[in-house]
């Protein structure tokens, strides 16, 4: 197996532009690493062998091409991702053996760019979860500790990534399901600003909230991911009209972080739940930026302890009007001999979704429904107006903020089953989606033997600026490209 | 705030969904804390703020209105449960001979 696998996209490109390995060989290598972990991890739903490597061939014959920044290059996709010809079912029974006949505009950008798609990765059910525990088919193990959750919702895209399995993967992140399994594999992951990416083909979740953003072991890579994703796609009529922009460029990345001045959130950092050496980690992280020569500045965002309650009501009901599209009739899961039509939807329904994805369909029906409509949804949409206003605030007065992602450690699996619980974990992550604003999950050392996360937030189209502060810090810290010894 | 059995009815109607008692009462046991916990809300002062429902900054883009075909009728229903080869099949829904 040629130990490329273990390194970057960039080190990998330099090996297949200088024949050192054909796309071949290093399609080979990825899928033996998939053989020889797969068992343990479950990152994937599905992988295609025959496929993967009958397009490496393909890309052999045709010889290297620069004008492809991902020649080559093994790849894996979230599940909740439509792709032509390969199942795609978001992890849930209602669409189980569900083949798209169209690829999600991110999907064929990869391809596009000469990337090798391996499979599809494991995922919560609909993006409903933040540890995988929620896939309708299995559970995914954390890398470093398979005792433990890699996270979710896109929690198989982090395990494969971690893993060595693929390069990069995509996956999406609603309120943290990028950031948050990057951060408790040890990744680097991003999620772009609402509209930098287009969303057509992305099982929709939360379509005011959710977008497409990569996993990868590098800031560089992760970079490189978002060049060949980003860009206006007239079927997405929130995707931005602005131009796209080259992400990637090493000319971008600093030595050091002078003139750069980083808003610390007390909110963040007074919270209750943190667990100390999580806390440690965090403050060792900022001390170094500072030695770096950024400037660290306190700031405060009132509305942040609300942001738990705004996302949940406004998530719930989107989804609760995005999933009434699952009804038996097109697509997906039908339930057998139904009397009439009613019967029909209600059966299939109930046969075919999870349980946290009812949970969450009904939430949403409560919040929408007559009578309950200002007192919570409307009342929601106000208060992430004040969240959106609060991160101006503070990023009138700094480059960027910087933040924990999660306030544990990858936790073991099953240990959390409350759901209100578990959607308290995810209070560092959910605000960010509800302003719309980019944010980075980078690694920035080990707790407790697990990897801990840190994100860059910016402003809305400002990723050129956090990828860069990224790179400064993890390579600082020596993290960079730090992957799980499985 | 709680939500009564029949409210829990309701919801479930309203959302074609049909679970089963022991479900259902396990449902309302876990809503009822989370609609408790959103309550948290009513303490923020949002008199005179405009509710944000979508956070693109920018105005969405117009493009003409031109026919294109994307999929054929074939494609589309290839995933279909049941269908006769030119339409979805369902229950039949109008009574009649």
């Amino acid at each position: 197996m040629s130990d490329l696998i273990f390194q970057s996209i960039a080190s990998a490109t330099k090996a297949l532009k200088n024949k050192e390995i054909s796309a071949t060989e290093l399609t080979a290598a990825s899928l033996a690493r998939i053989d020889a972990t797969e068992d343990a991890l479950g990152a994937f739903l599905s992988v295609y062998p025959e496929d993967a490597l009958k397009r490496a061939a393909e890309l052999d014959a045709q010889g290297f091409d620069p004008s492809k920044p991902l020649w080559g290059i093994p790849i894996s996709v979230k599940d909740a991702l439509a792709t032509k010809n390969m199942t795609t079912s978001a992890a849930s029974k209602i669409i189980e053996n569900f083949i798209p006949p169209y690829s999600a505009y991110v999907v064929e950008q990869l391809e596009a760019a000469g990337a090798i798609i391996l499979g599809k990765n494991n995922m919560d059910e609909f993006a409903m979860g933040s540890t995988c525990e929620n896939s309708a088919y299995k559970s995914t193990q954390n890398p470093w500790n398979l005792k433990c959750v890699p996270g979710g919702s896109s929690g198989g895209s982090a395990a494969a990534v971690a893993a060595c399995q693929s390069f990069a993967s995509l996956g999406s992140d609603t309120g943290g399901s990028i950031r948050q399994p990057a951060s408790l594999c040890g990744l680097v992951g991003l999620k772009p600003t609402y509209g930098r990416v287009s969303r057509y083909g992305l099982l929709a979740y939360a379509s005011s909230l959710d977008q497409v953003g990569p996993f990868a072991r590098t800031v560089e890579d992760c970079a490189l991911m978002l060049s060949v994703i980003a860009g206006h796609d007239e079927r997405d009529s929130t995707s931005s009209p602005r131009a796209n922009e080259i992400f990637h460029d090493a000319s971008n990345w600093k030595k050091d972080l002078k003139g750069v001045t980083l808003g610390l959130p007390k909110e963040f950092f007074e919270n209750q739940s943190m667990n100390p050496e999580v806390a440690k980690v965090c403050q060792n992280t900022i001390d170094e930026a500072q030695k770096l020569g950024a400037t660290i500045k306190s700031v405060s965002m009132p509305h942040l302890p609300y942001s738990i309650a705004a996302y949940y009501i406004i998530a719930s009901a989107e989804a609760s009007s995005n999933l009434a599209r699952y009804d038996g009739v097109r697509y997906g899961h039908r339930s057998a001999q139904p009397k009439n039509l009613e019967e029909l939807y209600n059966s299939s329904r109930t046969e075919g979704f999870g349980e946290e994805v009812q949970r969450r369909i009904l939430l949403g029906t409560y919040v929408l429904s007559a009578g309950y409509y200002d007192a919570y949804y409307r009342k929601a949409a106000q208060v992430r107006r004040l969240i959106r206003e609060d991160y101006e605030n503070a990023l009138k007065e700094c480059d960027a903020l910087i933040a924990p992602v999660s306030p544990i450690v990858a936790w073991n699996k099953g240990s959390v089953t409350d759901p209100l619980q578990m959607y308290q974990m995810d209070i560092f992550t959910l605000s960010l989606n509800l302003a719309g604003l980019p944010g980075l999950a980078i690694p920035v050392g080990m707790a407790e033997n697990m990897p801990v996360g840190m994100q860059i937030l910016g402003s809305a189209f400002e990723e050129s600026k956090i990828l860069s502060i990224g790179q400064c810090i993890t390579e600082h810290l020596g993290t960079n490209g730090q992957y799980a010894k499985l | 705030m709680a939500i009564s059995a029949s409210e829990l009815n309701h919801l479930c109607h309203l959302a074609k969904l049909s679970p089963d008692e022991a479900t259902k009462e396990k449902l309302n046991k876990q809503l009822g804390g989370i609609v408790n916990y959103m309550d948290k809300l009513a303490e923020v002062n949002t008199d005179g703020i405009e509710p944000l429902y979508s956070p693109v900054i920018h105005t969405s883009a117009v493009r003409e209105d031109i026919a294109k075909v994307r999929q054929t009728a074939e494609s589309i229903l290839a995933n279909a449960p049941e269908t006769d080869g030119k339409y979805f099949i369902v229950p039949r829904i109008v009574e009649g001979k």
